[in-house]
């Protein structure tokens, strides 16, 4: 253990406050920013103080978007993107769970082919397969919708390798246990596996919302058509779009809205899964 | 309520490995039988055969008329408590115990019966509504219990279940354990690698070394007429000691070797056989250097060297005597409990 000397204490917070400063001072400015009035920006110093506009922005924002640069009122956006990082979460985990429950509680042939396949799959993210993925979802007619959205993002080994592990932590007593109990595989999965895996599903959950919610390139492509557009491409959106100068003030406080999911999807979440750390014991 | 009959059972896993041989045991309906035997012998997986946790490659499998060789467990009728506990973690006690019924379909108001029943028996009524993890490790295991017992299955299997509690509570829930077996006399299949577990609980129990029966009988059946050197050894402690025949035919009177046949090599005496008295006629005669004393209380245990024999001897004595390490002692030793053996095929010879 470290000495509880006073200067290591010092050293310890200063290094700390710093860190935190570094990681919250954007989010600050970010937040400071959409409370001014559209001219602040123009002089090119940054204001460190709130403004008076806090309200007029976010109004606009919420309700107008900024019609003139092709962007829609931020609502509209959000849900789409609340959903499409829903139905990824959703998807992932739910698929996830399934096979590694195949994979660790069942015997049938080729069943490490299959598990090496599953996570051989982890060397080709989005980025690196979107071009046939791309092609697929356009055969299949899905671009402009939700489920071309989301579909084509579910398949995770990462879920399906983390599951696999905590599969294999679960005493196999357990198992038996279940099966002298009557319970069938499903049974034993649904009464027993499924409780047991409740704080790796919070964690992951919270670990795919943001992976979902922060997508950019694939919706960037799939979706031409407005009514599909996400948040993260809106932010995009209106600081390229129209010929003026970028309206840092809306943009700041889209940020801001569109920072607020995660958010509160963390700290429900959070409490969730610190009960589970708490309260499970294998 | 059934019996349980194994008829050449047997247990070949993939790759010709053999775990369990030829196994024969009739258990009779309310019998306890204690399966013993080192580590590694196949106890354990003959016991998670008659479960249904393990296939069985060889022989027929009955319990009560029904052969269920090719049963899931649940459709065996049987329960089992397994060594360490495996209770549900996320479930409350009450849940615990009411699983198996709530899978079997039973009426909610027969399960709450059952479970008070059973949590009454076992004394863990106020811990209905805890989770496993708030309960001791003598409290698990009486839940463990109650899960088997609220089946009111055609069998118990008990699978080492004492071997994760401290030695206290180890011999209270032994107790126990027997007892309520006793009550309910059901049909019990016990396994445990501790001996004196065996000669206390059992009915019959059989003692098993690599994957084969060594030999079966009630507690006293085994421990005075030990069948095999290895049951001799195994079962008893301290073990029996070893002497080689031809030891005692140059050192000892043909009339105390009255009972040793001539095919005999090896002859087995009990470390409490030994006894300090005078010899009385017939009696072996037998002198070694006091090696070590180790007081244990109401009795103690000396270990001798005799000259010629190999190994030290060890002897049980019901008292601490007064004797020094290095002294000479001769031992009496009745000629009726010596156990000769064929060192040879490891049998006994009679």
């Amino acid at each position: 253990m470290v000495d509880n000397n006073r200067w290591g204490n010092f050293f310890a917070h200063v290094i700390l406050i710093v860190g935190v400063a570094i990681v919250v001072f954007p989010v600050y400015v970010a937040i400071i920013a959409s409370t001014h009035p559209p001219g602040t920006f123009v002089r090119g110093v940054m204001p460190l103080l709130p403004g008076p506009n806090a309200w007029e922005n976010y109004r606009t924002v919420i309700t107008e978007g900024r019609s003139r640069a092709g962007t829609p009122p931020i609502g509209g956006m959000m849900w789409n993107s609340f959903i499409m990082a829903m139905a990824i979460t959703i998807g992932k985990l739910s698929i996830s769970i399934i096979s590694a429950f195949a994979i660790v509680y069942f015997r049938f042939p080729g069943r490490i082919f299959f598990f090496w396949i599953i996570f051989m799959t982890l060397m080709l993210p989005v980025e690196v397969r979107i071009v046939p993925t791309f092609q697929v979802v356009a055969d299949f007619g899905m671009l402009n919708s939700f489920a071309g959205l989301s579909i084509p993002l579910i398949a995770s080994a990462t879920a399906t390798f983390l599951f696999r592990q905590f599969f294999m932590t679960v005493p196999e007593e357990l198992m038996e246990a279940a099966r002298v109990d009557g319970a069938g595989p499903m049974k034993f999965f649904k009464d027993i596996l499924l409780p047991l895996s409740i704080t790796n599903i919070a964690a992951l959950f919270v670990i795919m919302f943001i992976y979902g919610w922060n997508q950019y390139l694939w919706p960037l492509l799939i979706t031409t058509d407005p009514e599909y557009y996400t948040i993260v491409m809106g932010i995009q959106r209106m600081v390229t779009g129209g010929d003026s100068e970028p309206l840092w003030h809306l943009v700041m406080a889209t940020v801001v809205l569109a920072a607020l999911p995660p958010v509160l999807v963390i700290l429900f979440m959070q409490r969730l899964f610190v009960k589970g750390l708490t309260e499970t014991e294998k | 309520m059934a019996s349980i009959t194994m008829a050449n059972l047997g247990k070949v896993y993939t790759g010709d490995v053999r775990a369990v041989t030829d196994v024969n045991i009739d258990i009779k309906d309310g019998e306890m039988i204690v399966l013993v035997g080192p580590s590694g012998c196949g106890k354990s997986t003959l016991l998670r055969m008659v479960a249904g946790l393990e296939t069985i490659t060889e022989g027929t499998l009955k319990i009560g008329d029904r052969v269920v060789n090719q049963l899931e467990p649940a459709e065996r009728d049987i329960a089992m408590v397994f060594q360490n506990y495996a209770l549900y973690p996320h479930m409350t006690v009450f849940n615990n115990l009411a699983y198996g019924l709530k899978n079997r379909g039973f009426k909610k108001a027969e399960i709450e019966q059952r479970v008070k029943q059973a949590a009454e028996m076992l004394e863990i009524g106020k811990f209905l509504d805890r989770k496993p993890r708030q309960l001791s490790g003598g409290q698990r295991q009486r839940v463990a219990m109650g899960r088997a017992l609220v089946r009111e299955p055609a069998a118990f299997l008990f699978d080492e279940p004492l071997s994760n509690l401290d030695a206290k509570l180890r011999v209270q829930m032994r107790v126990e354990i027997r007892q309520l077996q006793k009550r309910l006399a059901t049909t019990s299949l016990y396994v445990t690698h501790d001996q004196l577990e065996a000669l206390t609980m059992a009915d019959r129990l059989v003692v098993l070394n690599g994957g084969q029966i060594e030999q079966i009988g009630t507690p006293m059946q085994v421990y005075s007429h030990p069948e095999t050197t290895f049951v001799a050894g195994f079962i008893g402690s301290p073990a029996m000691n070893m002497l080689p025949a031809d030891y005692l035919r140059s050192t000892q009177s043909a009339e105390s070797l009255a009972h040793i046949p001539q095919a005999a090599d090896l002859v087995g005496i009990r470390p409490e056989d030994f006894a300090l008295d005078a010899p009385a006629d017939g009696d072996l005669i037998l002198t070694g250097t006091l090696l070590l004393l180790e007081p244990a209380g109401a009795e103690s245990h000396l270990h001798l060297r005799f000259d010629g024999v190999k190994e030290n001897m060890i002897v049980r004595l019901p008292n601490v005597p007064s004797v020094e390490e290095g002294q000479s002692l001769s031992f009496t030793v009745r000629r009726e409990s010596l156990h000769p053996f064929d060192a040879a095929t490891g049998k006994r010879v009679s």
